[in-house]
């Protein structure tokens, strides 16, 4: 049962001192799956995997790779290999030393070597990079290098701490899909790192969200996005608006939030059942920017039933192709938003100063009972 | 590009008149007191005394070198001790240097840093004094020895080749563990733990990536260790007692007691010539360049 | 870390600098006598005396006789107003590298001088007719013998005694030389002049000095470094210069200074001046002062040993004097050899032998 995880996690915890890093993480990896870790800086994601490499002991829990608990079992003797953050990679060797090194320390013999080295290389798409020196490859040629050393391991698992942030724009967007796609060539188990959620959302089966050393969600990047399951996921995975407010009733389906800034926003009663909100609950309401829809002023349709309404005076266009947005201050309470324009260029003309009409869905409206004010300052600044 | 920049050129001729201005010093040093010394010893070591005062040319002081078994013994034992001292101090001040560099953290590791040097804040003199006073037969250590039991009468250290050799590595540790400290300072920990990952253990990791990263440290402190043993005067001879033989007391020797300057400065410019070669055949031993070492 | 390294060149460099300035800074301008001599025959008493006397300052460097004809001869005779070598050592010297000017006897107040020892050192340092030496202290060396642990020891090839097996110690220098052949039977001195002769003796000496050697503890090389190692016990016999013994007697009496029974080796330290001295006036000042009587006895106190000037003995006291008695019986006395000058060529030879016994397993 458990050896289809090649990983699993039972309560892991890492203390430093007084200060936990990582508080009670538990977490399982299907065989051959791309599994992210994506959290704000500081929030324990290193101390993690560093622990799956076996570089930290637990304090506390269990490390288990294809289901026999590595606890105790040195980093070199574990069958994990780790791409890290700054690759690491051999500068006194040349690159097919470099990819060979793990194979010499195995005692594998020369000839099996050298063709699975030539072999690996051709597999990241650099069969002639060999005899290569390291300070002779660009940012992207090392990426793959410093994967290809690990691959040919062949290890159960493939720890990346960041492994693009080191890389500019361009060829970090360029080297996800690339990514991607060797990790589902191969087939083996990828543990990915990252503070960016658009990687993590990309590249990745399965996310876990990492807060102040604990998982706040488990799932796939759509349950994520679409279904977040504390406030801080619905924060920092996507872009979202955010008020603060209280639930003053429930009825017809449809629960109506009162604002702190005043106004009032509609949602869908039926998430309320399952986390227990009820009237007087103050709630922190989230809705994404393209779930608003936009109408030139006076056009929207005010006066269907549930559909939120709003108006708003544009601050700022945000242009960006195909993800272009807009900055509204709202007319009734002075509420910043964000909302996504239309790919139609339906809106390319509009100006700062105009009025725009503003509606969405009671069932896009997110709640979740309010949190103290230490983590809500905490998730303002992972938003930030 | 192709018309000719008149600023450029101002600028150009000022800075060599600035880099010239700036080597100055540094060619007048060389010139005075490293060439112009060495081209008199040269001098001096090819001529030979006839009487008062009157000397001719002459190989007589090399000849003197190469026929006198004493002379030759002396030099290559010199030579093969430093080399001695100088692999020994490496292999010690290694660890030191790796665990200050990679180990130690914060304060404790300039504290560390710090207690290499004290050693240095009294003259070599002072300090081989001191190992006189721990080492002679009623010394510090053989009373410790009897208190403790261990031996019955007192025990006399000085005097023999080991305490020539302890003396030697104590008096270059700094030297060594310096150069090494700041080169491992500057490899980076994740390379050390990539090695690891990668299924390399303490020695392997050590040799194939610890090793070949701190080899321009190793190369220079090994360089300057070599040189000041094998110039080094005062720790053979006083630690060394009535056998301690080192070339250098030889020069002085001849020099001092024997005003016999001739021979002096033929031993001089063969120990030149002996630590050059020496260096030379380290540096293409280990595949280092001396611009490598150097900078 | 490389923050730190920055520190320490930094340190470094200053160190040097400093060194450099301090260098400089050496060159005072005042009328100085620059004084080329050994440990005690410039005590601060006498030099602060001499200094309010005259008004001169007193810089002393301390030397040996090596050292000093070295020192001499790298600058041609200059950086020193007044030296000290030993008799012997200045007519070959002089020969060799014109290193001194001949005294000029007029400005010496040769009446303060025992007559005796005034006329040897002027035999003793002529070259060419001219007197390049006067005596000021002279003394002897023989052996330092702890005459309980070590009774037997009387003469130099006693050291090779197997009694003193380990504990014992001399210096790898002429005078050891000079006194294992006297002690062998054969006569140095008087083969001072026929280089052959001189050879075939120090060829016996290098034999027995090779077969002596397992007895060594150590060579010594300074004085004080030999007072430790017989004050300490690890040293019960050595031949050394008879002041050490003395002073060491004073500690503990059962180590003194013995003559040894084929005599002691007399030496006698001159004044002399360095061709280029600057401030002839002031050094024939000094000689003048210290040779009076009071004076000479103040540096006997400091040095140990006693001066050529006539009368210094009634100043000196008594300790020492009773000392010199028990160490030099009359025939002792009589038994003295005095060094002659050394011709040139002999420490050729001799380095050789000395170089020989120390390379000997
Ligand atoms: N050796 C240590 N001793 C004490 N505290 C530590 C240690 N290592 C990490 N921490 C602390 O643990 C917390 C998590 O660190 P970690 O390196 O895992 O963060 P991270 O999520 O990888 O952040 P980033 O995205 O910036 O790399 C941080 O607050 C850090 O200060
Ligand atoms: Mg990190």
């Amino acid at each position: 049962m458990a050896d289809q995880f090649d990983l699993e996690c039972r309560d892991v915890v890492k203390n430093f001192g007084q200060f936990t890093a990582v508080d009670q993480v538990s977490l399982t990896i299907p065989q051959g799956s791309f599994f992210s870790i994506l959290g704000p800086s500081g929030c324990g994601k290193t101390t993690l995997l560093r622990m799956l490499a076996g570089f930290l002991e637990p304090s506390g829990g269990d490390i288990l790779i294809k289901g026999k608990s590595v606890l105790g079992v040195a980093p070199n003797r574990r069958p994990v290999n780790m791409v890290f953050q700054h690759l690491a990679l051999f500068p006194m060797m040349n690159v097919a030393d470099n990819v060979a090194y793990g194979l010499r320390r195995r005692g594998v013999d020369r000839a099996t070597i050298k063709s699975r080295v030539s072999e690996t290389l051709a597999r990241v798409g650099l069969p002639d990079a060999g005899p290569k020196q390291i300070n002779q490859l660009s940012g992207g040629q090392k990426q793959r290098i410093a994967i290809a050393r690990c691959l040919v391991l062949e290890p159960a698992v493939l720890l990346l701490d960041e492994p693009l942030g080191a890389l500019d724009l361009k060829l970090r967007e360029h080297m996800k899909v690339e990514l991607k796609q060797l990790q589902h060539e191969i087939g083996t188990t990828f543990v990915y790192i990252t503070h960016d959620q658009s990687e993590a959302l990309v590249m990745s089966d399965q996310v876990a969200v990492m807060n102040a050393g604990r998982f706040e969600q488990v799932g796939t990047p759509q349950e994520l996005y679409y279904r977040p399951q504390t406030p801080f996921v619905a924060g920092f995975v996507g872009e979202s608006n955010r008020w603060q407010g209280r639930i003053e009733t429930i009825a017809d389906g449809r629960a109506t939030i009162r604002l702190q800034s005043g106004g009032v926003i509609y949602a869908a009663a039926d998430q309320f059942g399952m986390s227990g909100q009820t009237v007087g609950q103050e709630v922190d309401v989230f809705v994404r920017p393209e779930a608003i829809s936009l109408e030139r002023q006076g056009q929207g349709t005010t006066n269907e039933p549930g559909l939120n309404h709003m108006q708003g005076r544009v601050e700022n266009l945000l242009f960006n192709g195909a993800a272009s947005s807009v900055q509204l201050k709202e007319l009734a309470t002075g509420h910043d938003m964000n909302v996504a324009l239309p790919q139609t260029g339906a809106f390319a003309d509009i100006r700062p100063g105009d009025i725009l009409d503003l509606g969405w869905k009671a069932d896009q409206t997110k709640c979740f009972p309010a949190v103290a004010t230490k983590a809500a300052s905490q998730t303002d600044e992972a938003i930030a | 590009m192709s018309t000719p920049n008149p600023t450029g050129s101002v600028a150009g001729n000022g800075l060599k008149l600035g880099v010239l201005l700036m080597a100055t010093p540094l060619l007048l040093w060389l010139v005075l007191l490293v060439l112009l010394p060495h081209i008199d010893l040269l001098m001096v070591s090819l001529r030979e005394r006839i009487s008062y005062g009157k000397y001719e040319f002459s190989f007589v002081n090399y000849i003197e070198f190469f026929t006198e078994p004493l002379y030759w013994n002396t030099y290559v034992r010199t030579a093969t001790m430093s080399i001695l001292a100088t692999a020994l101090t490496l292999l010690i001040g290694f660890p030191v240097a790796y665990y200050i560099a990679k180990v130690m953290r914060g304060r404790a590791k300039n504290v560390l840093f710090l207690l290499c040097l004290i050693p240095f804040w009294v003259s070599e003199l002072v300090r081989t004094f001191g190992w006189m006073i721990l080492l002679r037969e009623s010394g510090v250590v053989s009373h410790f020895l009897q208190w403790a039991g261990l031996v019955d009468g007192p025990v006399e250290m000085l005097y023999n080749d080991v305490t020539i050799m302890v003396g030697l590595v104590y008096t270059s540790m700094l030297f060594m563990v310096v150069p090494l400290v700041s080169v491992l300072d500057s490899l980076d920990d994740s390379l050390i733990e990539a090695g690891y990952d990668l299924g390399g253990n303490a020695f392997t990791v050590t040799r194939d990536i610890v090793i070949p990263h701190a080899m321009p440290g190793i190369a220079s402190g090994c360089i300057v260790v070599f040189m000041l043993t094998l110039g080094n005067y005062l720790t053979p001879t006083l630690l060394g007692g009535k056998s301690s033989l080192w070339f250098t007391d030889q020069i002085y020797t001849q020099f001092i007691t024997r005003f016999n300057w001739e021979t002096g400065s033929a031993f001089g410019f063969l120990l030149l010539v002996l630590s050059s070669f020496i260096v030379w055949l380290g540096l293409k031993l280990s595949r280092q360049t001396l611009s490598d070492t150097v900078g | 870390m490389s923050k730190n390294t920055g520190s320490l060149r930094t340190t470094m460099l200053a160190v040097s600098a400093l060194a450099g300035v301090a260098l400089l800074a050496g060159t005072a301008q005042a009328e100085e006598l620059r004084l080329l001599t050994w440990g005690g025959y410039a005590p601060d008493d006498v030099i602060e005396m001499f200094e309010k006397e005259t008004g001169i300052d007193v810089e002393v460097t301390l030397s040996n006789n090596e050292d000093m004809i070295s020192k001499l001869r790298a600058t041609g005779g200059s950086g020193f107003d007044l030296a000290q070598p030993s008799q012997d050592r200045i007519a070959g010297a002089q020969k060799e590298y014109g290193i001194y000017k001949p005294m000029d006897m007029s400005k010496v107040d040769t009446a303060k001088f025992i007559p005796s020892m005034l006329a040897a050192t002027k035999t003793n340092t002529t070259v060419d007719g001219d007197v390049y030496g006067l005596p000021h202290i002279w003394g002897t060396s023989g052996l330092v013998v702890n005459t309980k642990e070590a009774p037997d020891v009387k003469d130099y090839t006693d050291l090779c005694n197997a009694d003193v097996a380990g504990k014992v110690s001399y210096r790898l220098k002429r005078p050891t030389l000079i006194g294992f052949a006297f002690a062998m039977g054969m006569d140095p001195f008087a083969a001072y002049g026929d280089e052959a002769k001189y050879q075939e003796i120090l060829d016996k000496v290098e034999q027995k000095l090779i077969e002596c050697k397992p007895n060594v503890k150590t060579y010594w090389e300074g004085g004080d470094a030999l007072l430790n190692l017989v004050r300490s016990g690890e040293v019960v016999a050595a031949m050394a210069w008879d002041t050490g013994g003395w002073k060491l007697n004073s500690d503990n009496p059962d180590i003194t200074f013995v003559a040894p029974k084929s005599g002691a080796l007399g030496w006698v330290d001159t004044f002399a001046l360095p061709r280029k001295s600057k401030n002839e006036d002031a050094a024939y000042k000094w000689i003048n002062f210290v040779m009076q009587p009071e004076i000479a006895a103040k540096i006997t106190a400091s040095a140990g040993n006693f001066t050529a000037s006539k009368g210094a003995d009634a100043f000196v006291e008594g300790q020492l004097k009773t000392q010199f008695q028990n160490s030099f019986p009359q025939e002792a006395l009589d038994n003295i050899k005095w060094y002659p000058p050394v011709p040139a060529g002999l420490e050729t030879l001799e380095g050789k032998v000395l170089d020989r016994v120390k390379a000997a397993q």
